[in-house]
């Protein structure tokens, strides 16, 4: 019994010493290896950390465009998620708390589209962008960013709304509060966690996001984050070590978040899995 | 009046007809499922009627004229190697994600689960991948592919494995199997999360009931925790389900769905034909033949696999 015990014991810890490193070499090769000069990368072990660091790297990024797409990123992300946040809590009031005809035919249509592939939205999303003048603009991200994220968004907003207890929608009522108030001042406030949680969930995908980016954006001083990263790499394929620099520095604002927020990340990310 | 109003709210009826709350009442409706609706027609509806049209024509996206060509477009989709064989890496994918992925996440989700605190640690090592973008954990594994100075043939170097080195992503043989790898590498800690969740979620009692009545760890893994788990392994598989058929960011900065084919998938065919090689109403086609297959698979799963339970914010 002992030695079973210990065996797996033995077993469990071999496992997860395997998945950690599985896991973590990459990383580690991710961040030592922007410290390395060309040069140095090629002449010695991927192993081996740099014997001289070097900053020049990170040096250059600095000096480059890396702010430019990382305010990219911060400004489309930030509008889509509050856009997507009122649009999308607007409509889960209703949903949970009005009655009319079309009301869930309507709500089975909106989930519906969460098995809607965007790839199918590409070419009209694009030729739209272009006849509109907002081709190469940030602008063009914010609309297919926020309709890919209502989804999900009024569906777990509207589970959520109808948790607030009706008693007090009632007294507000009783006290002559018509709809548009009691959204507002009542259900908005109490809907903070959830909405907290969805923005956070929303948040870390948008900021992640590649295709729209691709087919809507061709200029490097407006490109989001992935979009940089990507055209960084296709013009320094060479240059390894600034590339991974690069992936290095790209990488490290959402771990940082998630060193601080780690709950509220997980939690936001189950239920959108759960439910989605 | 107003008792009767607030009685009518509560049960869940409009207010009666006619009153200035109702008119108010319905204005607010109208008012606020506008925008969303207003987001979901030019940005989903719109564009998917708009490519079920374009598929019909021959179009290279810039001349002012675009010909109809009926269901030629179709046929030429039916014969297209390339999207049938891109489709078969998409069902690769999908069966061996499944296949691994959720696996391999219960597992290490049963560790985290029993382990001690020091698993804090663990658990935050693994949910990194989670936090990258998918095109810069294509990037980093080009360079860890890489066969000569890759750390993958370096580690297998190091332990004395080198007659296993291979060109990773430049053998068509094995390409798509290097990828799914990766594929495998960034959503494992994601399953392990969301099947810690649900461990998390089974009563200790029944642990502690089971133990008593003589149960061991094995038995009380087949017989009562994966029973239970089965809700969050059904989300598991339809998740796994729509990535797969839908994958795209990784593969086309790692590939670009080569080395001659072998890593192509229905997505970056579709994106190749509409963006790179301009024939608008092909990609359209593909475009839309890749909508019906994603939304026929992936809808038959949602509503297998569609439940009644408690809120998800009770947890």
């Amino acid at each position: 019994m002992v030695i079973v015990k210990a065996f797996k014991k033995v077993m469990m810890f071999g496992f997860t010493t395997i998945w950690l490193l599985v896991a973590g070499v990459p990383f580690y090769f991710m961040a030592q290896s922007g410290f390395k000069g060309q040069f140095e990368f090629l002449a010695i072990s991927v192993w081996a950390l740099p014997k001289h660091p070097t900053l020049a790297n990170f040096a250059s990024l600095m000096k480059g465009s890396f702010f430019i797409s990382f305010g990219n990123s911060l400004i489309v992300v930030i509008l889509s998620v509050g856009i997507i946040l009122l649009v999308s809590a607007m409509a889960s009031f209703v949903f949970a708390r009005m009655k009319f005809r079309f009301s869930s035919p309507l709500f089975s249509l909106v989930i519906a589209g969460l098995i809607v592939p965007i790839h199918i939205t590409l070419i009209p999303v694009y030729l739209l962008t272009i006849r509109i003048g907002l081709y190469n603009s940030l602008w063009a991200l914010i609309g297919p960013y926020v309709a890919f994220h209502i989804p999900i968004t009024v569906f777990l907003l509207t589970e959520f709304m109808r948790t607030i207890p009706k008693e007090l929608e009632d007294a507000a009522r009783m006290d002559g509060c018509g709809p548009f108030r009691l959204f507002f001042t009542i259900i908005l406030p109490l809907s903070k966690p959830g909405l907290a949680t969805l923005a956070i969930y929303n948040a870390v995908f948008l900021w992640n996001e590649f295709i729209f980016a691709y087919i809507l954006i061709s200029s490097p001083e407006r490109s989001t984050l992935p979009l940089a990263v990507v055209q960084y790499q296709g013009q320094y394929f060479s240059n390894i070590p600034a590339i991974l620099a690069l992936l290095t520095v790209s990488s490290l604002p959402l771990i940082l978040i998630y060193v601080v927020m780690q709950e509220r990340i997980t939690k936001g990310m189950i239920m959108g899995a759960l439910k989605g | 009046m107003g008792v009767e109003m607030v009685e009518r709210a509560r049960v869940g009826k409009a207010p009666k007809r006619g009153t200035a709350y109702q008119r108010e009442y319905s204005l607010c409706a109208v008012v606020f499922l506008l925008p969303m609706i207003f987001f979901l027609v030019v940005f989903v509806v719109w564009p998917i009627l708009s490519s079920a049209q374009m598929s019909l024509f021959a179009w290279n996206g810039v001349s002012p004229t675009r010909q109809y060509v009926g269901f030629q477009n179709w046929s030429r989709l039916i014969g297209d190697r390339i999207f049938w064989s891109a489709f078969r890496n998409n069902l690769t994918v999908l069966v061996l994600s499944i296949v691994i992925q959720i696996p391999m996440g219960m597992a290490l989700a049963v560790l985290v689960s029993n382990g001690g605190r020091w698993m804090v640690v663990f658990k935050t090592v693994c949910f990194l991948p989670m936090l990258m973008s998918s095109v810069a954990i294509g990037i980093l594994f080009k360079y860890v592919y890489d066969p000569y100075f890759g750390v993958l043939t370096a580690s297998l170097k190091a332990v004395g494995l080198s007659p296993l080195v291979r060109n990773w992503l430049g053998d068509p043989q094995i390409a798509l199997y290097s990828v799914i790898a990766v594929v495998c590498w960034q959503f494992i800690p994601f399953y392990m999360i969301l099947f810690e969740a649900g461990i998390a979620g089974i009563p200790v009692e029944l642990h502690e009931a089971a133990i008593i009545d003589g149960a061991t760890e094995n038995q009380y893994f087949w017989h009562i925790t994966l029973p239970l788990l089965w809700g969050t392994t059904r989300a598991a598989v339809s998740l796994a389900l729509f990535g797969s058929l839908t994958y795209f960011d990784l593969v086309w900065v790692m590939t670009t769905g080569g080395p001659s084919g072998a890593t192509e998938l229905m997505a970056t065919y579709m994106v190749k034909k509409a963006f790179l090689s301009t024939e608008v109403g092909y990609g359209s086609t593909v475009a839309f033949a890749m909508f019906l297959i994603v939304v026929l698979i992936s809808g038959i799963a949602f509503f297998v696999t569609r439940r009644k339970e408690s809120s998800p914010w009770s947890s």
